[in-house]
């Protein structure tokens, strides 16, 4: 009983924090937009949804069309209308909002993909059958973009993923509050049902080797995401929970989900924001984040920072984080040093220099880290050429080794990762991969 | 502070604002309550000869989130007993003696029936007298209302007949559901009528349900066309309004007009007043937000008054009519080009698409280096809010080939962005009017017709 109780408390404590639009609420806001010409939010849109022609189809209650001309630029409509940073991308040009409030584009591509999803309309059927193989491997956004396109050519698209469900971050790493487990399952399902073969629990170098893949395919698209969160390197390590895997449980475990009383949330991007949310909403009485930097450097957005500020997170900026002191194989506190800025690093952002004698003690008695991932090491692995330790491509998303293409975060050398950018490589690159089958017949 | 005092046609009320004839003037404690909100009158929901009504009566129209931007009915005249309605009337205008009580009338087109209708509303102790000859639905299938409006001898002959024996001022209600609306006025005129009111509604089909494929409303399966009000119907309620006070004989006679159709707002009120009416009647606007409405009408009139400098109501009926025009009349040397303002421009381009795809080819997308870009021309890499809005073109109008047509005008969002510069256009003033007495052969013949344009600098591109 109280089993039951805590899942469901939990359930809606993570659940979706919007509520979905009605049918007046969206039939307003759509009536609402100008119709701009060659619109600044297409534009501004990774995937460059056509915004004002979907926003007049809803406007018109041709709710289906609406959903078509979605999901024409983007597969993931349904995902990128819950975790897109709108405020960077589509809202963020929309002319209103110099003035005005602009409209709200993401709740409303919201509303035409939970009505095609929810009736289970099939809107795009698998190409006439070309004969010609592609290889995918890793099941998030990127790879799941470019199965759908492929197969919506008529190719043959084997998708492997070494998770046991895919979806990639929208599965396992973006928080319940914003996107449903059910949203990023039932696109997974969408891509299936166009023809995609998903093998799931197979992994690239464990389960086959790249050149299986070029034997039997006649082209890979490598979307393997990054690698795990990095060690901080200081003692206590062994304590520390990792963001991710802090964030994957509250989706597919969340009542064995532990939650400690006082936590303490090492970074300050968006996981660390994300991991701060659960810890608040599941219980803990005092969540603090620690950042080396100051809130102007943080690479959160700032409605996320907003955000979180409102939940009644603390933050201790400036800190860096030392020991984590444990009593007993409990934890009792994070041991931090306090910075001060210094000249610009590499990343162009202010370095923090340690004060000396600074150090102070954080009580803590759970400690979670979201600092990062790590750069792709199947890519000196497979002895592809990189940038910046991400996987290197050309124009056409090809790596160094021909007929090898890449996309999504592995291939993340310039600007912030997102989903809807990986949407985008994903497109591209199957357009790519579609030109070079054709071309060798 | 504006005296908003009228008397018209002998009626008096304390404001211009009168309840039009219809669901909100359908009984006593309605009225009642419309004078304890303020109204300056009523014109009570017509009496007459006995009716049953249906239900989903009203169908309406709403566009872009707009509810009722019109209202259509197939209500009747009053269902309520001839004697309630009379009773009813006698005790609204004894509670209330300075406010104008204005009983509409319909009966069948027989001269002692009339007859009798008007002396009983004369014992009420009524102000005035409205005959209903607008009705489009309904009653006009037995003789009555539009079917006596649309035929100006039966209008005129009915008119005889109740002004054999009004002893109170008589309006005419004339329908706007005719080719000229001249004609009826003239009638009612002819018949001594002290005054005409105009517009009662448009016939109408509100639409159709696709789920259903019945008509809306749906009336037990059918449904028909109904009378049409509101804000939509403003434009053609003007444009009524100063036919009359155009043509000669009812505007020369300086017959009191009383206006309506799809007054709303007190701008709306200002306007029918601009152009000749001289007591105001409001229905739909009621109908959406109650009796509480007639506050601002009175309000923002009277600010608007006082800003102008205008102190009598009377000041400001008519003092727009003689701005009414035809083509004929209009200078064709006047021009005037489209100017955007580039500070108050938000770049919506509503402009360059309405000119570029269905207007004069005028106005070019210009990139931060001054060239001429075509739309859609970034990169498909290219995203984010900086680059969208940063790389963004503006819109500039060619005005050496804009034509002034106020197309861009009137689609741009924002308030006093684009403005239509009048610009001398260096040729004397002249009007197709005047071309057609002097020189005949332009306005027939195109190659004289070029050799004009030619000789006066005219190109149109």
């Amino acid at each position: 009983m109280a089993d039951i109780e805590r899942r469901t408390e939990r359930a809606d404590a993570l659940g979706e924090l919007l509520p979905p639009l009605t049918r007046n609420e969206a039939a307003v806001e759509a009536a609402r937009c100008l119709m701009c010409y060659d619109a600044p939010c297409t534009h501004a849109c990774p995937t460059h949804i056509d915004i004002p022609k979907f926003i007049k189809k809803i406007a018109t209650e041709n709710l289906r069309g609406s959903a078509r001309t979605i999901l024409e630029s983007n597969l993931l409509g349904a995902t990128c209308a819950r975790v897109c940073p709108v405020q960077e991308l589509c809202e963020g040009a929309c002319v209103l909002g110099t003035e005005h409030k602009p409209i709200a584009i993401g709740r409303l591509q919201r509303h035409a993909m939970d009505f095609v999803y929810a009736k289970g309309t099939d809107l795009f059927q698998p190409g006439e059958a070309t004969g010609k193989k592609v290889a995918i491997i890793g099941a998030g956004p990127a790879g799941l973009s470019c199965a759908g396109e492929l197969a919506k050519r008529g190719h043959s698209v084997t998708l492997f993923e070494k998770r046991d469900l895919a979806g990639g971050l929208s599965t396992y790493g973006i928080i319940g509050l914003r996107e449903p487990i059910e949203v990023a399952r039932a696109e997974v399902a969408m891509i299936e049902k166009l023809g995609v073969k998903l093998e799931t629990g197979k992994e690239l170098e464990t389960d086959f080797t790249l050149a299986d893949l070029q034997a039997n395919f006649g082209a890979v698209f490598l979307s393997v995401g990054l690698g795990a969160t990095p060690g901080l390197g200081i003692p206590g390590e062994e304590y520390i929970i990792d963001g991710l895997e802090y964030i994957e449980q509250s989706k597919l475990d969340a009542p064995n989900l532990v939650i400690g009383r006082n936590v303490v949330v090492i970074g300050a991007g968006n996981t660390a924001i994300d991991c701060a949310t659960i810890a608040k909403r599941l219980g803990a009485s005092q969540v603090t984040m620690v950042y080396r930097r100051t809130e102007k450097e943080m690479t959160a957005y700032a409605h996320e920072y907003d955000f979180i500020k409102r939940e009644g997170v603390s933050f201790c900026f400036l800190t860096q984080p030392v020991r984590v002191h444990a009593e007993n194989g409990m934890v009792n506190s994070l041991e931090c040093l306090r910075m001060s800025l210094g000249p610009a690093d590499a990343s162009g952002r202010p370095s923090p220099q340690p004060v000396a004698g600074s150090e102070f003690f954080l009580p803590a008695d759970q400690v979670v880290k979201a600092i990062g991932q790590q750069k792709p090491s199947l890519a000196s692995r497979l002895k592809l050429k990189t940038e910046k330790g991400f996987i290197q491509v050309n124009a056409n998303f090809e790596t160094s080794l021909p007929g090898i293409y890449a996309g999504g975060d592995c291939i993340r050398a310039r600007g912030a990762a997102s989903t809807v950018r990986a949407v985008q490589d994903g497109k591209l690159a199957a357009h790519s991969i579609h030109e070079r089958l054709v071309a060798h017949g | 502070m504006a005296d908003l005092s009228i008397n018209f046609a002998g009626i008096r009320s304390p404001n211009p604002f009168w309840l039009a004839s219809a669901p909100p003037s359908n009984s006593g404690m309605q009225v009642h309550r419309a004078f304890e909100a303020g109204w300056g009158g009523a014109v009570w929901k017509t009496i007459g000869a006995p009716v049953l009504n249906v239900s989903n009566r009203y169908g309406a129209w709403h566009y872009g989130g707009q509810k009722m931007v019109a209202i259509n009915n197939v209500e009747l005249i009053s269902d309520r007993p001839l004697e309630v309605n009379l009773r009813e009337i006698a005790q609204v205008k004894r509670a209330w003696p300075d406010r104008a009580v204005v009983v509409s009338a319909m009966v069948e087109s027989k001269p002692e029936t009339w007859h009798d209708i008007i002396r009983r509303i004369q014992d009420t102790g009524a102000d005035g007298i409205e005959l209903n000859y607008g009705c489009p639905h309904g009653m006009s299938e037995r003789g009555m209302g539009s079917a006596v409006g649309q035929v100006p001898e039966y209008c005129e002959q009915i008119t005889r007949w109740v002004m054999e024996v009004a002893k109170i001022p008589v309006i005419v209600k004339l329908t706007p559901n005719i080719s000229d609306i001249v004609m009826p006025a003239r009638a009612a005129l002819a018949a001594g009528a002290n005054a005409v009111s105009l517009i009662n509604t448009l016939n109408s089909i509100i639409g159709v349900d696709l789920d259903t494929l019945e008509i809306t409303p749906n009336i037990g399966g059918k449904g028909g066309h109904g009378g049409y009000a509101g804000p939509a119907v403003k434009p053609i309620a003007l444009n009524m309004l100063a036919a009359l006070g155009k043509d000669s004989v009812v505007g020369g006679s300086k017959l009191p007009i009383s206006g309506m159709g799809g007054i709303s707002t007190w701008r709306d009120a200002a306007e029918f007043l601009l152009l000749g009416a001289s007591s105001l009647q409001v229905c739909t606007a009621v109908m959406h937000y109650g009796f509480r409405i007639v506050e601002d009408l009175c309000d923002g009139l009277s600010n608007w008054m006082d800003e102008r400098g205008f102190t009598k109501v009377s000041d400001v009926v008519g003092r727009s009519l003689h701005r009414v025009s035809d083509f004929n009349h209009l200078d064709l040397s006047f021009r005037a080009v489209a100017r955007i303002d580039q500070q108050k421009c938000i770049r919506c381009n509503l402009c360059y698409v309405g000119c570029n795809d269905t207007a004069h080819q005028c106005i070019d997308l210009i990139d931060k280096d001054g060239r001429v870009v075509q739309p859609q021309s970034y990169n498909i890499q290219a995203n984010g809010k900086e680059e969208a809005v940063n790389s963004r073109p503006s819109v500039h109008v060619r005005e050496e080939d804009c034509v002034g047509c106020r197309l861009c005008y009137n689609v741009c969002p924002v308030e006093d962005c684009i403005h239509m510069i009048e610009e001398p256009s260096g040729r004397p003033p002249v009007t197709w009017g005047q071309l057609s007495e002097s020189q005949r052969e332009v306005t027939e013949d195109w190659e004289k017709m070029q050799e004009y344009r030619q000789k006066m600098g005219i190109h149109i591109h």
